[in-house]
């Protein structure tokens, strides 16, 4: 008995195949989610995968937040399906106001391509049962709209109910270490207050074999977290 | 027909990097005396018959779900004549 996980490809997904490989690797059945479709074709989770849906005209994830399928994937992440959502998924996610705060242009301008160290803040989500508070990972990162930003009262409301779930690691920018897009409080990703909707601008479906990405499978624990929390619920 | 321009800008407290360096540009261009420079979004609406209270009421809710996000930015509507 597996788990059924949805990805969902809208016009300008990129990372839609290997967020599919990633569910594969960790023992879960991927399940391709198209973006006109309402239907979730009763998958037990989704993801959000990364790219540029619609171009990231207007703001990024501002137009794929209204498609038919976010439709229902609002309504089932309120209900508490495990929901996570990563890059432009984080982005979306947001727009769609399932996680507090906005995604703005990397303060320096640059678009960001490199493996990126991660501090684990909470292992208490549906996404993350498989890591330890304070763990350190590495997995790639790639965006221009990573900086994350909330209000003072969001983010201190954040950070004392626990839903800071990963920060940019401090230390040397050389070793992937540090702050890559001016992202407040070095927020890399956040939860809802249940714990079920997940969001971040890295990418785990990159690092999931030792083959490719960073040469690490540190991503591999999102998708057997959720695997494991679902096939035991 | 009638055209509405909503304008979308960053809030003051947000950090705005493209405008900074913009900004910055000017006193190499020979533009001096420009302390601050913001940059943001114009729409130009082309509407349908009589923009009236309960058209504008209805470009004020697009401008609010969809044209700007308000966790981020504000926005002003004006009906141009």
């Amino acid at each position: 008995m597996t788990a059924r996980i949805g990805v969902v490809t809208f016009p300008g997904t990129l990372d839609d195949r290997d967020t599919q490989r990633a569910v594969r690797v960790a023992g879960g059945e991927a399940v391709p989610l198209w973006h006109r479709d309402k239907d979730l074709k009763q998958v037990d989770a989704v993801v959000l995968p990364g790219g540029f849906s619609y171009g990231d005209y207007l703001r990024a994830g501002a137009i794929s937040r209204f498609s038919p399928v976010m439709e229902t994937i609002i309504e089932q992440a309120k209900a508490g399906m495990p929901v996570l959502g990563i890059c432009n998924g984080f982005q979306v996610l947001t727009e769609a106001h399932l996680l507090p705060g906005a995604m703005l242009r990397n303060t320096d301008l640059h678009f960001v391509c490199r493996d990126q160290k991660l501090r684990v803040e909470t292992s208490g989500t549906a996404w993350t049962a498989d890591y330890t508070a304070g763990q350190e990972i590495s997995v790639p990162l790639k965006n221009i709209d990573g900086r994350y930003t909330a209000d003072e009262h969001t983010l201190d409301a954040l950070e004392a109910e626990g839903r800071v779930v990963f920060r940019y690691a401090a230390g040397a920018a050389a070793d992937g270490y540090g702050n890559p897009n001016g992202s407040l409080r070095d927020i890399a990703g956040i939860t809802n207050a249940a714990g079920n909707v997940v969001g971040l601008m890295p990418h785990p479906e990159h690092a999931v074999e030792s083959l490719v990405g960073t040469g690490r499978t540190d991503g591999l624990g999102f998708f057997t977290s959720v695997l494991k929390k679902l096939v035991d619920a | 027909m009638a055209r509405v321009v909503v304008d979308v800008m960053l809030k003051p407290e947000i950090l705005d990097p493209q405008g900074q360096a913009v900004q910055r540009a000017l006193p190499r261009l020979g533009f001096g005396g420009i302390s601050d420079v913001r940059q943001g979004k114009r729409f130009e609406l082309e509407v349908e018959g009589p923009v009236d209270e309960a058209a504008l009421a209805r470009i004020r809710e697009m401008a609010e779900t969809f044209l700007a996000n308000t966790v981020i930015e504000d926005f002003n509507v004006k009906v141009e004549s």
